[in-house]
């Protein structure tokens, strides 16, 4: 194929929009609508791969769609953040799709056509996000991002869901309109530009406490990054069916947030800026107050997957943290974070689903004794775990390693005690789920010992699908381990102009 | 031909009506009422673009010379407004047929069609002249049409709805007349450019402070700013679904018009601004019309009433534009005359075709009608979305530009109220969302299919033109830009 690098860029974005299309008529046929769904992802992830080629040889790759209003366009380019951030998405979205195909079928799920259809329209969304390039086409997709994840959400369409999608769309278009929409004709207005710029595009002698206030705005109206009291609409989309809490919302949705923030402090501010903003350092201890905040309340959960939620907040604020600190280890940490946070987290949230499908069970308490049942999966939670809280052999260490690092440069002390004290409640809610599933017994086995002893010894893995796509993931995790430096270089050369 | 436009402007509707009458079959008066609009628009399109072409098309009536013959005159702002009455009444009448015959017994269809024209006509009339007591006189013939209309609707309470549109309106256009009355008395003159010019000799006097007053009561009156709005919500309610949508989508607009003709061309926008508080005044009712008008559509149960406060609501939002008096919030509150026209027109029409199958809007009614009624639901959702001020939807742009207006000016608290009371428009639409996607249908309504073609398609042209000019902003911005820029550059005060 000789498309040019442009064709590629956008098919990123409109393949998987108009890939409803055939995931819709094909909707009577399960295989090949899956099939449909899956060789979309490959073809996108194709096209992505090629567009890092084309950026690691220093090629520019500019589109330009349309004017909307008089100096408002929407326009696309590549930089390094953007392809980590595409790379990360259509890569998971594959993985994802194929953990679906075991989950959904043996969940026995409704409307199934309409589950891929939407899921496809989130991911070209969320490829709209990552190669905006300007703040004016990153909100677009950024709120055609919610309106297409609310259906997701609320998929089951029971009074539950439907409480929890009106969380959901109520707070991150709330915050959207209200927050980020005035931040953006804010910054319009004073800088003139909205295109993402290498070292910002505020003039240096701008009114400080303006862009202070233009930056409080940002980080509140990024709601998708979760910052405390903002975060609600997190826990409340854990309604919808798993492979959407594992892809949207540990991965693409929120993801999409702290990207908006990586972006708007690094090109849209700058370092050299941020660093003397009045509101920088206001801005961190909330962030920090959410980490700490948010891990407390993971501890407390018991139903598994509001625990994975609330371990998402706070580690969502670690990559806001490497933002707002502005120095170069802290962009670095940050955006490596976000790649190893995915990794790890969506293997959480695969085993959370895989552990739901095969026993019904959905609350920590009830998965004493698992290991023997569900080894594999348990595995791969406890490596998934090591990942988040940031030890070796995993991925997730690396990333913390920067932020840590860029936490000592800046010298802000406090936030590098909230980092490590997160860490250590990450090993206090984490890793006691897969220590108990393999070491101690169930406690149901007591009780329901005479009646029904073989359930809960029985060798009974999910589905094949489901565990094919969990081996991937958690291999991911110890290779990221070993193979960093692609991810280095990427998030090294977000800096460089 | 040509030259003769800005006459058949009006001369075609009106002589259509009577027509109507010679016309025996229902289905042919609805054919013929259809062409009459449908020519119009044709006219009103023509007008505009020679307006853009060769700037302001003066007509002498008669062959009279104005001041003392009667002047029409179309500039690029009630060029705007002509397309925009003259578009919404031929899309709206294209359902007509199809609506009525559900909704008004058969013996009143003539009377319908012929009352409509005349709507139509005494609002493009409105719209057209340049002499202030033919405005009084095209207000009068439109209002009167429009309150028989409303007392068309098959409730009881339409009539006494329409009753209390007659009192109010009554009042408002007699304010207006004591207004010009009082205005001729100081400069003994009625026309508007003649108006403008002589006014200022005579600006400080009281009778001329007194004429103000009366003129734009009157008007607000007409346009229904908070908290002269009691007659518009149950006059939206209970009219006929086609008289509702017609009504939403124009009426208010043509009132807004003659506010903004008045303060800027008449009086003057350094007179109107700067010697009384109009800006302060404005900014305040718009406000608090925005937060009136928003939570008393959430708690209402009639569809059809919860889209008639929520226009309570978007008129504060015009007025907000307009109390800028600069050029980007004119061009905010001209945009959104033309976005809520779209918005509302689509939205009112979806109501009657959901009224056409079911025979009520009462919001439990619409359970399971996503499922129904696919398209016609699909279509208040983006409506309700270009309401809330989505991107890519006409209500993103002109929020976009009334957001910056009031940025540049350093209002900061208004335009955070501003934001706030878009998220309450968020709350009424999703709230219909919710019960006509998740709620499964009431056995009474089960069998109920989508709307005939003839709702679908009006109301789909009028959803993609929502999606369209939200996307190709060219044409609605430059004509809003530059009609607001030359009514301020009138007065000699162009703002940045």
């Amino acid at each position: 194929m000789s498309l040019s690098l442009e064709v590629m860029l956008q098919m990123c974005i409109v393949l998987p929009l108009l890939a409803t299309i055939p995931i819709a008529l094909t909707g009577h046929k399960p295989n090949l609508r899956e099939a449909v769904s899956i060789g979309m992802g490959l073809v996108v992830l194709y096209c992505v791969i090629k567009l890092y080629h084309g950026i690691s040889q220093g090629e520019n790759i500019n589109v330009f769609w349309w004017e909307l209003m008089p100096g408002l366009k929407i326009s696309f380019s590549i930089e390094p953040l953007g392809i980590l951030f595409a790379l990360l998405t259509s890569f998971l979205w594959i993985i994802t799709t194929i953990y679906s195909i075991g989950y959904m079928r043996c969940h026995h799920e409704k409307n199934q056509t309409r589950f891929y259809s939407y899921f496809s329209v989130a991911i070209g969304t969320v490829m709209g996000v990552a190669f905006a390039a300007n703040l004016f086409t990153l909100f677009i997709f950024y709120e055609l991002l919610t309106l297409s994840t609310y259906p997701l959400v609320s998929h089951s369409g029971t009074e539950n869901a439907k409480k929890a999608g009106r969380i959901y769309l109520g707070l991150l278009l709330s915050t959207s309109i209200v927050f980020f929409l005035l931040a953006i004709i804010c910054t319009w207005l004073v800088a003139g530009t909205l295109d993402f710029t290498v070292g910002g595009v505020f003039d240096p002698s701008v009114n400080k406490l303006l862009a202070g206030g233009v930056l409080v705005l940002f980080i509140f109206g990024i709601g998708k990054a979760a910052i405390m009291p903002f975060h609600l609409w997190l826990p409340a989309a854990m309604v919808a069916p798993t492979p959407v809490s594992a892809l949207l919302h540990a991965v693409a949705v929120v993801k999409a947030g702290v990207f908006a923030v990586l972006k708007v402090c690094v090109l849209i501010f700058g370092l050299d800026l941020l660093a003397i903003l009045p509101s920088t350092q206001f801005l961190l201890y909330i962030v920090g107050l959410t980490v700490f905040i948010a891990s407390i309340i993971a501890m407390r959960q018991d139903n598994l997957k509001a625990r994975l939620a609330y371990s998402t907040i706070s580690q969502l604020g670690y990559v806001t943290i490497g933002a707002l600190i502005a120095t170069s280890s802290g962009v670095i940490g940050s955006a490596m974070h976000i790649v190893m946070h995915a990794f790890g987290k969506i293997t959480l949230f695969f085993c959370a689903g895989a552990i739901l499908v095969t026993t019904q069970k959905s609350n920590v308490s009830e998965m004493h004794g698992l290991g023997k049942q569900m080894p594999l999966t348990m595995a791969a939670f406890f490596i998934a775990s090591l990942s988040i809280i940031g030890v070796p052999p995993t991925g997730g260490s690396w990333s913390k390693w920067y932020l840590l690092l860029g936490t000592v440069e800046s010298e802000q002390f406090i936030l590098m005690i909230v980092l490590l004290f997160s860490s250590l409640m990450n090993i206090a809610y984490l890793l006691p789920i897969p220590f108990n599933a393999f070491f101690s017994h169930s406690l149901s086995h007591q009780q329901l010992d005479s009646r029904n002893t073989l359930s809960t010894f029985q060798f009974k893995e999910a589905p094949p699908a489901v565990l094919i796509a969990i081996g991937i993931t958690t291999v991911s995790c110890l290779l990221l381990f070993i193979y960093p430096q692609p991810i280095f270089d990427l998030a090294r050369s977000i800096l460089e102009p | 031909m040509l030259a003769h436009l800005p006459i058949l402007q009006v001369i075609v509707p009106l002589i259509g009506a009577p027509v109507c009458v010679l016309l025996s079959r229902a289905r042919l008066v609805w054919l013929f009422a259809l062409i009459v609009s449908g020519l119009s628009f044709i006219v009103s399109a023509l007008l505009l673009q020679q307006v853009l072409m060769s700037g302001t098309v003066i007509y002498e009536l008669g062959g009279w010379d104005a001041p003392w013959g009667i002047e029409y005159r179309i500039d690029k702002l009630n060029g705007f407004l002509l397309l925009i009455i003259s578009a919404m009444s031929t899309l709206v009448l294209f359902a007509a047929q199809t609506s009525i015959n559900k909704e008004i017994p058969a013996e009143k269809h003539t009377h319908f069609y012929i009352l409509y024209l005349l709507s139509l006509t005494g609002m493009l009339g409105v719209v057209v002249t340049g002499d202030a007591f033919n405005v009084f006189v095209f207000l009068e013939i439109s209002s009167l049409s429009s309150y028989a209309l409303i007392a068309l609707g098959k409730d009881r309470r339409a009539l006494w709805a329409a009753y209390q549109y007659l009192i109010l309106g009554t009042i408002g256009a007699t304010f207006i007349l004591i207004g010009i009355g009082l205005m001729y008395q100081m400069t003994g003159t009625l026309n508007m450019a003649d108006l403008a010019a002589r006014l200022p000799e005579v600006a400080q006097t009281k009778t001329v402070f007194t004429a103000f007053a009366f003129v734009i009561t009157g008007i607000c009156l007409k346009l229904a700013l908070f908290p002269l709005h009691l007659w518009l919500p149950n006059a939206y309610t209970y009219a006929p679904s086609i008289v509702t949508a017609f009504l939403a989508a124009t009426a208010t607009k043509v009132a807004f018009y003659l506010l903004i003709r008045f303060t800027y061309s008449v009086f003057g926008g350094s007179f109107s601004f700067t010697t009384l508080p109009l800006q302060f005044l404005f900014m305040t009712l718009g406000l608090l019309g925005i937060f009136v008008g928003s939570i008393a559509a959430i708690y209402q149960t009639n569809v059809k009433q919860i889209f008639a406060y929520s226009s309570i609501a978007q008129i504060g939002y015009m007025v907000i534009g307009f109390s800028i008096s600069s050029v980007t919030g004119l061009t905010a509150a001209l945009l959104h005359i033309f976005n809520h026209a779209l918005m509302k027109g689509a939205l009112f029409l979806a109501l009657g075709a959901v009224m056409y199958r079911i025979g009520s809007v009462q919001i439990n009614q619409f359970q399971g009608l996503g499922q129904q009624m696919p398209l016609t639901m699909a279509a208040i959702l983006v409506a309700g979305l270009s309401l809330i001020g989505m991107p890519l939807t006409v209500g993103f742009v002109s929020k976009w530009y009334l957001l910056s207006a009031l940025i540049e000016k350093g209002w900061w608290p208004v335009a955070l109220l501003i934001l706030i009371g878009s998220l309450l428009t968020l709350v009424y639409v999703w709230k219909i969302v919710e019960i006509a996607y998740f709620k499964p249908s009431l056995s009474t309504n089960s069998t109920v299919i989508e709307a005939p073609l003839a709702f679908l398609i009006p109301i789909w042209l009028l959803v993609i033109a929502n999606i369209y000019f939200g996307v190709d902003t060219r044409l609605s911005v430059e004509v809003a830009h530059a009609a607001s820029e030359s009514l301020l550059q009138a007065q000699g005060q162009v703002r940045p």
